[in-house]
């Protein structure tokens, strides 16, 4: 594991120092996507590098999107032993699938719905011996179906996203989000998308090539890291740009025309 | 698929690969998946081998051609073949009505030996060397139609589907126009997908979901813009733990951008269509076969079930054409009156790549205008054709 070959993306994201401790520790990470290039690869790289064999970091996954059969395959052709590391509690997975909350009101009752998912989050973390508690990395896929689940009431997921937050700073969680950029951009305000830039630490994009895709470029990345090496000196935030391409066991990434 | 198993190792045997035992009209696909037919052979082998089980298929409409249904009636007869249990919704207040439109299974086994269009032939001549390689995905292609069902048939559009095929008790019709809200058809669809729960064993049956013009404005819903998408993301969450494929077909003129894209989104295979005007000359000029278009097929979005990687395909833009094909050759053809040749021909529907070939050489305006009318990639890998 230590001759690990750090990509682009572990660099743009700090993940290529080390991994003890976590250096995505007590930050947000948001990942927005598009309807041709999607994102979750992202979501299953930083998963698998949080659940890597030296570190001692717990990952739990909110899976709106897909069943737990689909995450066990894709990471375990990654690497990575989902039901492993969930039997060894270093993995936790929240079936999300069927979750809807009452409309209107009786949707802020504390017994469902999104409030009862953060209790179950919270406990969690609080459950965990103490020397892991500090490495908790909470995943979301996505927010857009969130805000299906929550009857279209972006509000209240943002609620869920800023109690979410505070679990970052008291117990250093780092919490990954993945959603869907063109959804918001016929909006002239999309205050949902533009609050979780804000809330960002690292904000990830990726979009298709102009060119249309290709099978050798799957699309580009823009990383967004603020605040990442001051102390070097160098500037406070970085901007790193490169194309990837996804395979099953890795995802390349590489600067435009270097490939090949 | 493999949920309720714990393996601990990721070097354990690949049990789904080892026990293919399948029911009709099934077949196995990477990444443990299990296809089914989309009822056009051409779009099954674009999509790497049909509709993955568990998957949602959407379907975008063209508000000025009725393509979709060419989809749909394809969708839904290939199952009814494979007697595979079907539940149709659509704004119409007799559903079932269109059950007598479903085209029949036309032609015999034979009658396919023949495999390659002379279009297809002209492609292939450019990349020679892969003429091996795609006989041989043919041949694993017919492979599966040794059995007594064929994995794919052609549909005679003109023929209507037997009766037998529908009097099976296994086709639910629901129409969706008359209920205020969607709780009924999630009901119906969920009694339906609960028949086929997804188990590690072996898949007896595997059922349809057919969804016609979702969103249409006679539903008393459609302006429920929330509680669709609801419906839709149950109905995805229901057919993941199911051996089913969902189809849903929806306007999407009628959405607001933002939740187009969120329907989009949703989507694991995603298509659309587009009608080609009618006596477009400059059209007709620039593409080979353009007689026999009658619509584009654009595919946005190839299912990727247990996998993160996507599928890119060397083309997106397909057209549709109603091939006329004689029937089964007799002996005294030649003597035929042309009116009786015209019986023995039937419609069906293919797929196929587009083809650029110019009957003169282009201007720059023309390329510009070529270009942004079929703004497509395979293009790109034929522009050797264009200067």
């Amino acid at each position: 594991m230590n001759q690990r070959s750090s990509n682009l993306l572990d660099e743009a994201l700090g993940l290529d120092q080390s991994i003890e401790p976590w250096p995505l520790r007590g930050r947000i990470v948001a990942i927005e996507d598009q309807v041709e290039t999607s994102g979750s690869f992202v979501l299953h790289h930083i998963l698998k590098r949080s659940l890597s064999p030296n570190s001692s970091n717990v990952s739990i996954l909110i899976a709106f999107s897909q069943p737990f059969s689909h995450y066990d395959r894709v990471l375990r052709k990654l690497g990575c032993n989902l039901v492993t590391q969930r039997d060894n509690n270093r993995f936790f997975f929240f079936d999300m699938l069927m979750l809807q909350c009452p409309g209107g009101d009786e949707g802020i009752s504390p017994e469902c719905g999104l409030i009862a998912l953060y209790g179950k989050i919270y406990k969690t973390i609080v459950a965990l011996p103490e020397v892991s508690s500090k490495n908790v990395t909470i995943i979301i896929d996505d927010l857009s179906l969130m805000e299906v689940a929550a009857n279209g009431s972006s509000d209240y997921v943002l609620d869920f996203m800023h109690y979410c937050r505070t679990l970052t700073t008291e117990f250093d969680c780092s919490l990954i989000a993945l959603n869907h950029e063109d959804i918001y951009s016929s909006a002239d305000r999309p205050t949902f998308l533009l609050q979780m830039e804000y809330l960002a630490d690292i904000l990830i994009k990726a979009e298709p090539l102009a060119t249309g895709l290709a099978s050798d470029v799957h699309g580009q990345l823009t990383v967004l890291n603020k605040g990442m090496n001051y102390r070097q000196g160098s500037s406070r935030n970085k901007i790193s740009n490169f194309h990837f391409k996804v395979k099953e066991n890795v995802v390349e990434c590489f600067y435009p025309g270097s490939q090949g | 698929m493999a949920a309720a198993k714990t393996r601990t190792s990721s070097f354990s045997r690949n049990l789904s690969a080892a026990a293919p035992s399948q029911g009709p009209g099934l077949k196995c696909g990477p990444n443990g998946t299990v296809f089914l037919s989309s009822g056009i052979s051409d779009l099954d082998k674009i999509l790497g081998g049909g509709f993955p089980l568990g998957s949602l298929v959407m379907v975008m409409e063209d508000a000025e051609a009725p393509h979709h249904m060419l989809l749909l009636r394809n969708f839904m007869s290939q199952g009814l073949v494979h007697n595979q249990p079907l539940l149709y919704a659509s704004p119409a207040i007799d559903p079932r009505g269109f059950l007598g439109t479903l085209p029949s299974p036309a032609a015999s086994k034979d009658e396919k030996s023949h495999k390659h269009d002379p279009d297809q032939e002209k492609g292939l001549r450019i990349a020679w060397q892969y003429k091996k390689y795609f006989g041989e995905s043919q041949l694993n292609f017919d492979g599966q139609r040794d059995g007594k069902h064929e994995y794919s048939n052609e549909f005679d559009l003109r023929k209507p589907l037997e009766r037998h095929f529908l009097s099976a008790q296994r086709v639910d019709c629901v129409s969706i126009q008359d209920s205020p809200n969607l709780s009924a058809l999630q009901d119906r669809s969920a009694t339906f997908l609960s028949q086929y729960p997804r188990n590690d064993g072996s898949i007896s049956c595997a059922g349809r979901i057919a969804i016609q013009s979702f969103s249409a404005p006679q539903c008393a819903y459609s302006n429920m813009e929330w509680d669709m998408l609801s419906f839709i993301r149950s109905l995805k969450s229901m057919v993941r733990s199911s051996n089913a494929v969902a189809l849903i077909t929806f306007p999407p003129s009628l959405l607001s951008p933002s939740f187009c894209k969120r329907w989009q989104h949703m989507a694991d295979t995603l298509l659309s269509v587009k009608a080609i005007p009618d006596e477009d000359k400059e059209l007709s000029q620039l593409l080979t076969g353009y007689q026999d278009m009658v619509g584009f097929l654009n595919v946005h979005k190839v299912a990727r079930i247990n996998t993160q990687v996507p599928v890119i395909l060397d083309a997106t833009t397909f057209s549709i054409k109603l091939q006329k094909r004689r029937k089964q050759s007799t002996n005294h053809h030649k003597n035929e009156k042309p009116s009786e040749m015209k019986n023995r021909i039937h419609p069906y529907c293919i797929v196929h790549k587009v083809v650029a070939y110019p009957s003169k050489p282009l201007g720059e305006p023309d390329r510009r205008w070529l270009l942004s009318y079929v703004k497509w990639e395979s293009l790109r890998t034929q522009s050797n054709l264009l200067y």
